[in-house]
């Protein structure tokens, strides 16, 4: 009788098939589609981000249900693959994933569909692949870690100034010791130091972009090391909902989490997908080429701000004075004035940095080869849109490494 | 007394071993029905969408185009391998459920080849070697829980699962050995692809598990080990009577078990050539449920992994749909597999609900009768 089974569950197979057969031949629409690939869900505050910006250039373009497909929960192996390869299939122009390790295997896709264009977050390779419709994309959100650090550090100068026992020591968790995190952290600490110039950090990794206890316990660690402020890279609300449950002020990322936080959020930095989003569209709907490594500033509404939360400062005085401060060191970095590496602003080893190679040009041995100071500054962002700040800076205690 | 009747059960339940096949058919084929109109009410709730285009998705979304289904094939195929890796153990009653970390092993068997002699020597000569590390590190995985039970009598349940753990943080651990700074999780290679046969990917990989399906139904049904395995799991004491050693039955199957998975763990590796902690996919586990459906038999198993792999991948599709994500994926199947695995009661056995009130004639009633005579 299994052998029926099986025989039934056989031919239901070929019907299926047969139907497919006739089914398919419907798709040869020329309507503009596009498609994404999500390491995780919207449970994931990382994945979120991208969500969220979707939902906004549809409703600005006004783009349908059709025309988006959202492929969530996509590892970083073959599936990657498969899954860019599938939305091809459907008709796809663009197809856009969000996950550094995706990389490869859209890479792959690419190569095998010449007339979709493969556009890819966070990635290095696009510029040296020569695929031509492959492309990286990132944002300056270094700028926006600096912005959210001097709302932390207005609000450490307000605690020091109401007791002055506290030590201005603040903490970050990290998820991997690299570049893109090291970029990160180091800008919030240089955006908290450009209000309180005696300030230290220090900083946890978890290994994980997305471990909620581990994060939570690196933030209680943090805390209970000290540290009077916390800020986080990593993907849950471990850190946030630690900080609110010890009452110690949290920075985040990603979006607000203010939400279950609504007495310790300050603020929050985020990259806007948005408008690269809007950007790739448009192009491709006028037929003009896409830029290979693309890197979304503040003026091109990527790195953006949430509200400050002034609930999280003792008096709406300093909530004011931390708005002003955000909005003069915004305009300075919008004119050019503020660089935030700026080498005069930071020590390594007890030296001003001249001169740093970075590895810019991705291999596999991470060899030094771009020479990244100019003009004073470390030019992050500009020789590949994905971060190549590595740099361990005075002031900066790691407490341990995850790589 | 006044009441005369007895209460009988409401529902009463007795074993039976004599159903016909058209009528477990039919019980299969109602609780899937059930199970597919669960599934449109629970997905009108939490995705809200449109259940024609839902169910429409669910079953032809898997043949719309031919990636998709070769890759449905493919997925098939994997899946029977796992399956058939872990039947030989279950028909003699060894609970494998190692079979995940088994594949992770075979996977990371590969990779270490490919790190450390990639590009070095000729790929036909890398890809062997893959395929013999492969094989070796999956049957290290396996005979371990095996020698424990045979010689320690070790609850070979807990061990094999344990043993995923291990191969999870052993392959992260290889991982970031090999990142060094670069560590997101994953570690791509650039050799120790997989041959393309005539320019598809998916067709070699297929072809390895038909091959295997056929050598392992006939070790089962017509080799002496297949007897011997059986008689082992029907009971070990009649087994040891007859003269088979039992250690090395369990020994040799469950090697048999690990190079069936480390095969798997090879073709998955050859795929892409890239090593991360959940490259089995959690094969190994659904296999359990494929093999159990099958009863055990290979041919059965082509069935239960067709339909199995069917469902997954549908409703992965049919929630790209609504943008449900895996949840949506999982909440499907699980109907699935409960609906399916609730039918199989009713076939193993038989319900009778209570008829309406019975009267039976109780010790009262006899004597009032007997009285009635005497008068």
């Amino acid at each position: 009788m299994k052998k029926v089974l099986a025989i039934v569950l056989c031919v239901a197979l070929l019907a299926g098939l047969c139907v497919s057969l006739i089914a398919c031949n419907g798709d040869g629409d020329d309507t503009f589609k596009i498609g994404f690939i999500c390491l995780h869900d919207e449970n994931s505050t990382y994945d979120k981000n991208f969500l969220d910006g979707v939902a906004e250039v549809k409703a600005k373009l006004g783009l349908t249900d059709d025309q988006i497909i959202i492929k969530k929960n996509i590892p970083e192996s073959n599936d990657c693959y498969v899954a860019a390869a599938e939305l091809a299939d459907a008709g796809c122009d663009i197809v856009f994933a969000n996950s550094f390790g995706h990389e490869k295997h859209i890479l792959k896709a690419a190569k095998e569909f010449p007339e979709v264009q493969f556009c890819h977050a966070t990635g290095t390779m696009a510029h040296t692949e020569n695929v031509a419709n492959f492309h990286n994309a990132f944002a300056s959100i270094y700028e926006g870690r600096y912005l959210a650090g001097v709302a932390a550090g207005v609000k450490l100068q307000e605690m020091m100034a109401a007791d002055n026992t506290v030590v201005p020591k603040i903490g970050y968790v990290g998820a991997y010791t690299y570049a893109e995190v090291v970029s990160g952290y180091t800008s919030f600490y240089l955006g908290v130091k450009s209000i309180v110039s005696n300030v230290t950090m220090e900083v946890q990794f978890t290994g994980s972009w997305y471990d909620e206890i581990e994060e939570k316990n690196a933030a209680n660690a943090l805390i209970n090391n000290g540290c009077v402020l916390i800020s986080q890279h990593a993907d849950s609300w471990g850190a946030p909902t630690a900080c609110e449950t010890a009452g110690v002020p949290n920075v985040s990322y990603n979006g607000s989490t203010k939400s279950a936080c609504p007495n310790t959020f300050i603020i929050s930095s985020r990259i806007n997908w948005a408008p690269y989003y809007e950007y790739i569209i448009n192009q491709v709907k006028n037929g003009e080429a896409i830029a290979t490594d693309w890197t979304g500033t503040i003026a091109t509404g990527s790195v953006v701000l949430t509200d400050l939360n002034e609930d999280a400062y003792a008096s709406a005085t300093t909530a004011a004075a931390a708005k002003t401060a955000i909005n003069t060191a915004k305009a300075n970095l919008q004119n050019g004035s503020l660089k935030v590496f700026a080498t005069d602003t930071f020590t390594v080893d007890g030296q001003a940095l001249t001169s740093y190679k970075a590895d810019v040009d991705t291999d596999d041995a991470f060899t030094p080869d771009t020479e990244v100071i100019v003009n004073g500054y470390f030019d992050e962002s500009a020789k590949r849109s994905a971060p190549y700040f590595d740099i361990n800076i005075d002031g900066i205690t790691l407490l341990n490494t995850k790589f | 007394m006044a009441d005369t009747t007895k209460k009988n059960p409401l529902v009463r339940i007795s074993k039976r071993s004599d159903i016909k096949g058209w009528k477990a058919m039919g019980i299969r084929a109602i609780a899937f029905v059930i199970a597919l109109l669960i599934v449109g009410v629970v997905s009108t709730a939490t995705v809200g969408g449109d259940i024609i285009k839902i169910y429409t998705t669910l079953f032809i979304g898997n043949l719309m185009t031919q990636r998709t289904v070769w890759a449905l094939l493919e997925s098939i195929a994997f899946l029977l391998l796992v399956s058939l890796a872990v039947t030989p153990a279950f028909k003699m009653r060894f609970w494998n459920i190692g079979a995940e970390g088994q594949t992770l092993m075979g996977v990371l068997g590969a990779a270490m080849i490919v790190n450390y002699l990639g590009g070095k020597i000729p790929e036909p000569a890398l890809l062997l070697l893959m395929f013999a590390t492969s094989i070796i590190f999956a049957a290290v995985w396996a005979v371990v829980p095996a020698l424990f039970k045979a010689y320690f009598n070790t609850n070979e349940t807990l061990f094999t699962l344990m043993m995923n753990y291990v191969a999870i943080q052993l392959v992260k651990f290889f991982i970031q050995a090999w990142s060094g700074k670069g560590n997101t999780g994953s570690k791509d290679f650039n050799y120790g692809y997989l041959p393309k046969i005539g320019g598809n990917e998916y067709l070699l990989g297929i072809l390895i598990v038909v091959v295997i399906t056929v050598l392992v139904t006939i070790y089962l049904k017509r080799s002496k080990h297949g007897y011997e395995l059986s008689v082992v799991g029907e009971s070990e004491n009649t087994a040891r009577y007859i003269g088979i050693n039992v250690k090395a039955v369990i020994i040799r199957t469950m090697i048999l078990s690990g190079v069936l998975c480390g095969v798997l763990g090879f073709i998955l590796f050859g795929k892409s050539a890239n090593l991360y902690e959940t490259a089995a996919g959690g094969r190994g586990f659904t296999a359990i449920l494929v093999s159990w459906l099958a009863k055990f038999n290979p041919i059965y198993m082509v069935g239960t992994s067709s339909l199995v792999a069917f469902l997954q991948s549908g409703a992965k599709r049919a929630g790209d749909l609504y943008s449900a994500g895996k949840f949506f994926t999982d909440l499907t199947v699980g109907i699935f597999f409960f609906c399916i695995i609730a039918s199989e009661f009713f076939i193993n056995y038989t319900v009778k609900f209570r008829k309406k009130t019975q009267k039976i004639i109780s010790e009262v009633a006899i004597e009032e009768k007997v009285e009635e005579v005497n008068e």
